[in-house]
């Protein structure tokens, strides 16, 4: 009872305090500070269309490069912690229950497409909304859906974690190509930047996108198969 | 009516979502059902900083032919929010990730998903 009370009382208090923030919230009527430089300067600079591109590939390009090594390592220590007790249980086969004929049939007709669609999205990344992150989340559904039409298919780790590690060091290297052939680390003016709002455009972004994209489908897809090649309880 | 605008209608689905969120890790049991909690909790948050980042009668910061580029600064909503929304998002992601892992670890050391069973950890 005491502690329905309190979590009552906490939820009110912190209710209270969303309450007065959103009170005393000013609208922005124009944009300020780093928001205005971004939307002043970042077309004419960086030659991309789709200015949180620009931000997050580009201007804070750090940070991305922070992300990207925080799923690395969310699907290394999902790894590790996973494989912990695999070794002398090799014997006994997961069982699975076969997917419905929808399913395969289906399955067959969408992979392809959803690999395509994830492929555009990331490539696309500078012209509309969408980019590395949300290309590779949509191959990773692609995998999804190909771990459910065939529980029993094994996906290689080998295989996954080499286009991991070229996707990555890809990354890495366009960002140091930055620093010799531009002004820093992960500028994209190392080519030439291209017409405005076309494909080949916005200098290096397309490419580290793909990468980043890569990257990400890869890491999604371990932790996937991790998750999967677990074995079943009892 | 003064009130019901755009931007309030975020800010205010984002906080219940937050508060759906605490309520949820602070009272359910199953440990599945704190997870789902916690990505309710990172949704709220990604809905207020689209939420901070509007900027009335404006459109997304993506220059093309709805947006004259000479006077973009005057017709797009502010790019930095959004970029951060993409970051929190990853993070959820990889947070949601780590705690169903620990979850199944749990589950196969004890069979149950009840988190007032483990008390290993209680003072």
């Amino acid at each position: 009872m005491i502690k329905k009370v309190f979590i009552f009382v906490l939820l009110l208090g912190v209710g209270s305090i969303f309450l007065s923030l959103s009170d005393n919230f000013k609208e922005q009527k124009e944009l300020k500070g780093i928001g205005r430089y971004y939307a002043e300067n970042a077309a004419d600079e960086l030659g991309a269309a789709n200015l949180v591109t620009a931000v997050v590939v580009t201007y804070r390009g750090l940070d991305t490069l922070g992300e990207v090594s925080i799923l690395f390592l969310t699907s290394a220590i999902l790894g590790f912690i996973l494989s912990l007790k695999k070794t002398g249980s090799e014997d006994d086969k997961q069982v699975f229950l076969p997917a419905s004929e929808i399913l395969v049939t289906a399955s067959k007709v969408m992979i392809p497409i959803i690999f395509i669609f994830g492929a555009y999205v990331f490539i696309n990344g500078h012209l509309t909304p969408g980019g590395g992150f949300q290309g590779g989340a949509i191959i990773a559904s692609a995998i999804v859906l190909s771990i459910l039409a065939k529980p029993e298919s094994k996906i290689s780790h080998s295989f996954i974690s080499t286009i991991e590690s070229i996707a990555g060091i890809g990354f890495i290297g366009a960002g140091i190509l930055g620093i010799v052939l531009a002004s820093g680390f992960l500028d994209n003016r190392i080519m030439e930047l291209g017409t405005f709002g076309t494909l080949i455009s916005a200098g290096a972004i397309p490419i580290i996108y793909i990468f980043v994209g890569m990257k990400v489908g890869a890491e999604l897809t371990s932790i996937l198969v991790n998750l999967k090649e677990t074995k079943n309880i009892e | 009516m003064q009130y019901l605008t755009l931007q309030n209608i975020g800010f205010a689905t984002g906080f219940i979502l937050i508060l759906i969120g605490i309520w949820g890790f602070l009272t359910q049991k199953n440990i599945i059902k704190i997870i789902i909690s916690f990505a309710l909790f990172d949704t709220g948050t990604h809905l207020l900083l689209v939420a901070v980042a509007y900027i009335k009668d404006r459109t997304a910061p993506i220059i093309d032919s709805s947006v004259n580029s000479a006077n973009a600064v005057n017709e797009i909503v502010d790019p930095v929010p959004h970029a951060l929304a993409l970051t929190a998002i990853v993070i959820g992601l990889g947070i949601t990730a780590l705690m169903l892992t620990f979850t199944l670890k749990l589950f196969k050391h004890k069979k149950s998903l009840d988190i007032t069973k483990y008390k290993d950890l209680k003072w």
